[in-house]
C-alpha cells in the first residue's frame, strides 16, 4: 500500500513543524507550501489525498487555492480541509459552500486533526 | 404741403401703430413685448405735446423754468421708486386697475371717494386731451399751410377726424376684456415705440437747429447773448424765482405719481420688479435726453422767427423756413406720436375710472344684478368704450370752444395743480393708518375749491372774458382775498400760488379731520393693510369681517360678471390655497374677500363690495375688534416665525445626531474588527506553541535535537504573544487616554541617538547605514521620552524592514520651525504603496486586508507612534512626494515653560 500524501499549505512555519513531524509520523508523505501560489505550483505534479489548507496568506490566500484545485480536472476531488483562525460562521458557511470538506478552527488539537483527516480518507 | 398727403400721412402713421398694436397683442408671451425696455420706455407717456412742443416755447419767453417739470421726476426718482415698489405691491395684492380704485380702496372701499377721484381726474385732464388736440390741429394747420377751419363746422375740421380715430384705437385695444387689471401689451408696446419715435425726431430737429442751422450751442449762445433780455432766460433772477422753482419741482413730482396714465404705466401695466430697477436709470436718463437741446432750439427759433411766431412751434416752424417740408414732417409726427400715447393712455385709465368708479356703482349695478354673464361683461366694455369716445370728444368741444387762445403749458400746469390734490390722501394714507375716509374727501374737495378760486377761476376770468378786476382788487375788492396773492403771498407766480394754498389746506384739513374724527372699522381695516404692506403673509387674514354668509350666493354673484367657467376656476384655486373642503356652505372673510378682490377687477373695488355685502348679511365690527384681530395676526406670523425657526434648529440636531450615529456605528463596525484581528492575531502563536506541546507531549522518543528546536519555537511563539498583547494595551491606553505623558524637557538628538543605539544591533546585521545629521543648535522640546523613543525605534525598525540588506541606508534629519521640531526619517527601500498611504497609521486597517499578512510584527506599531505623537500634539505623516523609499517626518511641537 502506497503512503498517503498530504500537503500542508500555511504561512506560519512553527505550525507546519508540528504538524510536518506528526504526519510523518503517522506514514504520511508530507508537501509543504507557505502559500497558495507554492501549493499549485505542487499540486501541478503531485496528487496529495488531503490538502491542509489556511486560509489567511500573503499573495494566493487559501479561497482562492480552494478554488484552483476545485476547477481543475486532477485536482478536483482532493480532500480539502480548511485550517484558519476564522471562527465566525459566516467564514465557515464561506469555506462549506465553496466545496471545503472540513472545517478546523486554530487553535486545534493535533489529535483531532489526525482523527478527521483518518475519518476523509478512510 | 397738401392737407390731403398729410392727411394720408397721419392715417397711414396710424394704421402703422395699429398694426404694431395688434402684432404686439398676439405676441404678448414674447420677451419682445414683454421687457423692462418697453415698461420704462412707457413711462415716457410723460412726455406729451406739452413736452414735445410746450418746452421750447417756456423756454423762449420764460427761460429755463420749462426744466422744472423734468427735474421733478429726475431728482425724486429714487424715492419713486421705493414708494412705487409699494404701490405696485398693493395694486397686485388686491387687483386695483385705477389711481380712484386704489385710493377709494385704501380709504374702506369708499363708492363716494371713488367717483370724487374720478370726478378730479376728468376735471384735470380733460382740459390737458384738448391741449393735446390743439396741438395736433395747429401743428397741422403749420404743416398744410390752411389756414385753421374756425368758419366751417365741425365735419370739416381734420382734428375731430383724428379725434375720433384716436378713440377708436384706445377703444379697441384698451377694452378687449373686462378685467381692467390685465395688462393691455397692444397699447403699451404701441406707446413704448411712440415714445422713441419722438424722442429721436425730437433729438433730430434739435441737432439740425444747432448744428446746421446754426455753427453749434457755442454760435447759438454768442448769438442770442447780445439780445437785451437774455439775462433773464438764463439765471433765477430772485430768491422768488427759486421758490417758484422749488414748487414746481414738488409739482411735478407728484404729477408723476397721480397723472391717471402714468398711475397706469406705471402700476397696472407693471409686471415684475425688474422693469423698475431698469426703469431707476433709463427714465431720468429719457428726460434728460429729451432736454438737451430745447433751450438751443428755443433760442434759436427766437433768433431766426423773432417773437412773432409761436415760439411752441419753433421745432416745426425753424425747418419749413429753411425749405426743409421733410424734416418738419417727421418732427410734425414726433408730436403727434405724444399726443397719440397721452390721449389713448389718459382716455382709457379715465374711461377705466369712470365705469368701475362713477358708472357702475351709481347707476348699473341694480342691472347688472339681474342680467345674464355674457350681456354684463359686454355692458362693461360698451360703458368704456363709450367713455372713452365721450372723453375724447369732450375734451375736443372743450378744445373748441375754449382752448384755442390758451398756451399748452399754462393749460398743461393748471391741470397738474388740479390732479395734485390727489397727492395728500394718497401718500400720507400710504403711511399712515389713521387717515380716514371722510378727511380724504374732505381734503381733496378743499384742494379742488381753493385752486378752483385761485387758479381756474381768474384764469376764466382772464382770458375768456378779459377780466382783470377780480385778480388786481378780489372779490368785492377786498385785497387780501385777491386770487393770486392770497392773504398777502405775492411772491408767486399764479401756478405756485395756487399749489401752495391747495396743498396747504388740502393736508391741513385731512390731517385735522383725520385725528378729530375716527372713521369706521372698515376704513381702519385697509389702512392697516396699506400702511403695513410689507406683511406679507398678513394681508391674506387681515381683512376683517364677521357675519353670515353662503357660498351659493356668492356664488351667483360672481358667476353673473365672470361666467360659469372663471368662476369655478377661481374658486378651484381658492379652495385649493387654503385646503378648505369644496362642499362648503358658509363663506368666510377669506371668500369675501376674494371674491371682491375678484370682482373688482372688471367692475371697481367699490362696487364689487357693495355687490359681494347685498348678498351676505354683515355683522359691524367695532374698531378695537379690527386693531385685535390685526394684531393677533402678527403675533401668530412671528410665532409661526418662531416656531419655524426652532423647527430649523431641530431639523439641524437631527442632522448631526444622524451624523454622529453614523460616525458610532463606523466606529463600532471598526471596532469589531478590530477585535477580530485581534483575535486573529492572538490565535496565531497560541496555536502554534498549542501543537509544539502536544508534539512534545505525545513523543517522548523525539530526538534531543528536535525537541530543543520545538522548545526554542514555543519559547519564541510566548514572546510573541507577550509583545501582542503589550501593543494592544498600549494601543488602548493611549487612545483612552489613560496614559499620562510624563513630559519633560529632553535634547532630541540625543534621544534618536538612544533609538539607534536599540536597533544597531540588526541594522549591522543586514550591514544597513544610520545616518543622524547633527543640528546646528540643540533642540530641546518637552516630551515623554520613553514614547517617543518608542516612536522612533518602531520607525527605524519598520525602515530597517524594508530596505535592502548591505545598500540600505536610513537618513534621520531635524531641524526647528517656527513653534515645532522637525525629523525627517528617510530610507532607500520599496517605498509605500499609494493606496496605503492613507491607511498605514490606522489601527483597524489590517482587517481590512485580512487575506494579506503583514511581515513580521503587531501591525500596530504605527498605529501607537501616531497615538503617542498626537498625545504630544504633534503630527506625523508619510511623505507623499517620496519616490526613492520611504519617508516619515514627525512633528514635535517646541513647548517650553
Amino acid at each position: 500500500m502506497n503512503k498517503k500524501k498530504i500537503l500542508i499549505v500555511d504561512d506560519e512555519p512553527n505550525i507546519v513543524m508540528s504538524l510536518e513531524y506528526t504526519f510523518k509520523k503517522n506514514d504520511f508523505e508530507v508537501f509543504i507550501a507557505r502559500d497558495g501560489g507554492e501549493a499549485i505550483e505542487i499540486l501541478k505534479s503531485q496528487i496529495p489525498d488531503v490538502v491542509l489548507l489556511d486560509i489567511m496568506m500573503p499573495n494566493v490566500d487559501g479561497y482562492q487555492t480552494l478554488k484552483y484545485i476545485r476547477s481543475n480536472a486532477e485536482t478536483k476531488n482532493i480532500k480539502v480541509i480548511f485550517l484558519t483562525a476564522k471562527n465566525k460562521a459566516s467564514d465557515i458557511q464561506k469555506g462549506l459552500t465553496m466545496g471545503v470538506d472540513r472545517y478546523l478552527t486554530k487553535p486545534f488539537s493535533i489529535k483531532k486533526i489526525m482523527a478527521e483527516i483518518n475519518e476523509l480518507i478512510a | 404741403m397738401n392737407s390731403y398727403v398729410l392727411i394720408f400721412i397721419i392715417v397711414g402713421y396710424l394704421l402703422l401703430l395699429f398694426g404694431i398694436a395688434f402684432w404686439a397683442e398676439k405676441k404678448a408671451k414674447r420677451s419682445w413685448v414683454n421687457n423692462p425696455y418697453v415698461y420704462t420706455l412707457s413711462l415716457a407717456v410723460y412726455c406729451s405735446a406739452w413736452t414735445y412742443y410746450g418746452s421750447v416755447g417756456i423756454a423762449a419767453t420764460s427761460g429755463v423754468s420749462f426744466l422744472t417739470t423734468y427735474l421733478g421726476p429726475v431728482i425724486a426718482f429714487p424715492v419713486w421708486i421705493v414708494v412705487l415698489k409699494k404701490i405696485i405691491k398693493i395694486s397686485k395684492q388686491h387687483k386695483v386697475s385705477s389711481i380712484a380704485d386704489f385710493i377709494s380702496l385704501r380709504y374702506g372701499n369708499d363708492r363716494f371717494l371713488g367717483a370724487l377721484v374720478t370726478i378730479i381726474c376728468v376735471l384735470g385732464v380733460l382740459p390737458y386731451i384738448s391741449l393735446q388736440l390743439k396741438a395736433v390741429s395747429e401743428t397741422f394747420e403749420i404743416i398744410s399751410n390752411d389756414p385753421v377751419n374756425s368758419s366751417g363746422t365741425i365735419f370739416e375740421d381734420s382734428t375731430f377726424y383724428i379725434a375720433v380715430l384716436l378713440a377708436v384705437f384706445a377703444a379697441f385695444f384698451g377694452t378687449r376684456t373686462t378685467d381692467a387689471t390685465r395688462r393691455r401689451q397692444g397699447i403699451v408696446f404701441s406707446v413704448a415705440v411712440e415714445s422713441v419715435i419722438k424722442l429721436i425726431f425730437f433729438l433730430g430737429v434739435g441737432g439740425y437747429v444747432t448744428y446746421f442751422l446754426f455753427d453749434g450751442t457755442t454760435d447759438i449762445y454768442n448769438q442770442i447773448s447780445v439780445i437785451e433780455d437774455f439775462e433773464s432766460l438764463t439765471t433765477f433772477d430772485s430768491l422768488e424765482s427759486g421758490i417758484n422753482w422749488y414748487f414746481m419741482i414738488a409739482l411735478s413730482f407728484l404729477a408723476i405719481f397721480l397723472l391717471p396714465r402714468q398711475f397706469h404705466v406705471s402700476v397696472i401695466e407693471n409686471t415684475t420688479k425688474k422693469d423698475l430697477k431698469n426703469a431707476i436709470w433709463m427714465f431720468p436718463l429719457y428726460l434728460l435726453l429729451f432736454n438737451v437741446f430745447v433751450v438751443f432750439i428755443a433760442w434759436g427759433g427766437k433768433l431766426r422767427l423773432g417773437d412773432i411766431a409761436n415760439p411752441d412751434y419753433y421745432s416745426l416752424l425753424l425747418p419749413l423756413q429753411n425749405g426743409d417740408v421733410f424734416l418738419a414732417t417727421l418732427v410734425f409726427l414726433g408730436g403727434f406720436s405724444a399726443v397719440i400715447s397721452m390721449v389713448v393712455v389718459s382716455t382709457l385709465a379715465l374711461s377705466t375710472m369712470l365705469s368701475n368708479n362713477l358708472i357702475i356703482p351709481y347707476g348699473f349695478l341694480d342691472k347688472f344684478s339681474k342680467s345674464r354673464p355674457e350681456r354684463n361683461a359686454n355692458y362693461i366694455k360698451n360703458i368704456r368704450r363709450i367713455a372713452i369716445l365721450c372723453l375724447i370728444l369732450g375734451a375736443y368741444f372743450f378744445y373748441i370752444n375754449f382752448n384755442i387762445e390758451l398756451s399748452l403749458f399754462s393749460i398743461g400746469q393748471l391741470s397738474f395743480v388740479v390732479i395734485a390734490q390727489l397727492g395728500p390722501s394718497f401718500f400720507i394714507g400710504l403711511f399712515w393708518n389713521r387717515g380716514s375716509s371722510i378727511a380724504a374727501k374732505m381734503g381733496i374737495i378743499t384742494g379742488a375749491l381753493v385752486t378752483g378760486y385761485t387758479l381756474v377761476l381768474p384764469f376764466v376770468l382772464d382770458t375768456i372774458f378779459g377780466n382783470m378786476n377780480f385778480i388786481v382788487y378780489g372779490p368785492f375788492e377786498i385785497e387780501l382775498l385777491r386770487p393770486y396773492a392770497l392773504f398777502g403771498i405775492d411772491i408767486l407766480n399764479p401756478v405756485t400760488h395756487a399749489f401752495f394754498w391747495s396743498m396747504f389746506s388740502n393736508v391741513i384739513v385731512y390731517l385735522s379731520v383725520s385725528l378729530s374724527f375716527k372713521g369706521n372699522y372698515r376704513e381702519r381695516n385697509y389702512g392697516e393693510m396699506f400702511v403695513d404692506s410689507n406683511y406679507n403673509s398678513l394681508q391674506e387674514n387681515a381683512f376683517v369681517w364677521k357675519g353670515e354668509a353662503y357660498v351659493s350666493d356668492i356664488r351667483k354673484v360672481l358667476n353673473r360678471f365672470l361666467g360659469e367657467e372663471r368662476t369655478e376656476r377661481a374658486l378651484d384655486l381658492f379652495y385649493l390655497k387654503y385646503d378648505l373642503p369644496k362642499n362648503a356652505e358658509a363663506a368666510d372673510a377669506r371668500l369675501i374677500n376674494f371674491s371682491e378682490k375678484l370682482l373688482t377687477g372688471s367692475i371697481g373695488s367699490a362696487s364689487s363690495r357693495i355687490l359681494i355685502s347685498s348678498v351676505v348679511k354683515e355683522q359691524p365690527v367695532t374698531l378695537v375688534e379690527v386693531l385685535e384681530i390685526l394684531e393677533e395676526n402678527k403675533k401668530t406670523i412671528s410665532t409661526n416665525k418662531f416656531l419655524k425657526q426652532k423647527s430649523d434648529e431641530l431639523t439641524q440636531l437631527t442632522d448631526e445626531l444622524k451624523e454622529v450615529n453614523e460616525e458610532l456605528t463606523l466606529h463600532d463596525k471598526l471596532k469589531d474588527e478590530f477585535l477580530d484581528t485581534v483575535a486573529h492575531e492572538l490565535k496565531t502563536p497560541i496555536t502554534s506553541i498549542r501543537a509544539a506541546s502536544e508534539v512534545l507531549l505525545d513523543s517522548q522518543d523525539m530526538p534531543d535535537e528536535l525537541k530543543m528546536q520545538f522548545l526554542d519555537n514555543i519559547v519564541h511563539d510566548s514572546e510573541r504573544l507577550t509583545k501582542l498583547i503589550h501593543d494592544i494595551l498600549d494601543l488602548e491606553k493611549l487612545g483612552s487616554g489613560r496614559e499620562i505623558l510624563d513630559k519633560k524637557e529632553n535634547d532630541l538628538y540625543l534621544t534618536i541617538e538612544k533609538a539607534i543605539l536599540g536597533v544597531r544591533a540588526i541594522a549591522e546585521k543586514k550591514n544597513i547605514k544610520i545616518k543622524n545629521s547633527k543640528p546646528s543648535e540643540i533642540l530641546v522640546a518637552r516630551y515623554d521620552e520613553d514614547r517617543i523613543l518608542q516612536v522612533f525605534t518602531n520607525v527605524l525598525s519598520n525602515a530597517i524592514k524594508f530596505v535592502e540588506e548591505k545598500n540600505g541606508v536610513i537618513k534621520i534629519v531635524s531641524k526647528k520651525r517656527k513653534d515645532y521640531i522637525r525629523i525627517s526619517i528617510e530610507d532607500n527601500g520599496k517605498g509605500i504603496l499609494i493606496e496605503d498611504m492613507k491607511h498605514i497609521f490606522d489601527k483597524f486597517y489590517q482587517s481590512k486586508n485580512q487575506n494579506v499578512k503583514k511581515p513580521a510584527g503587531s501591525g500596530f506599531g504605527l498605529a501607537i507612534s501616531k497615538q503617542i505623537i498626537e498625545g504630544h500634539n504633534g503630527k506625523i505623516w508619510a511623505d507623499k512626494n517620496c519616490k526613492t523609499g520611504a519617508r516619515f517626518i514627525i512633528e514635535i511641537p517646541d513647548e517650553h515653560k
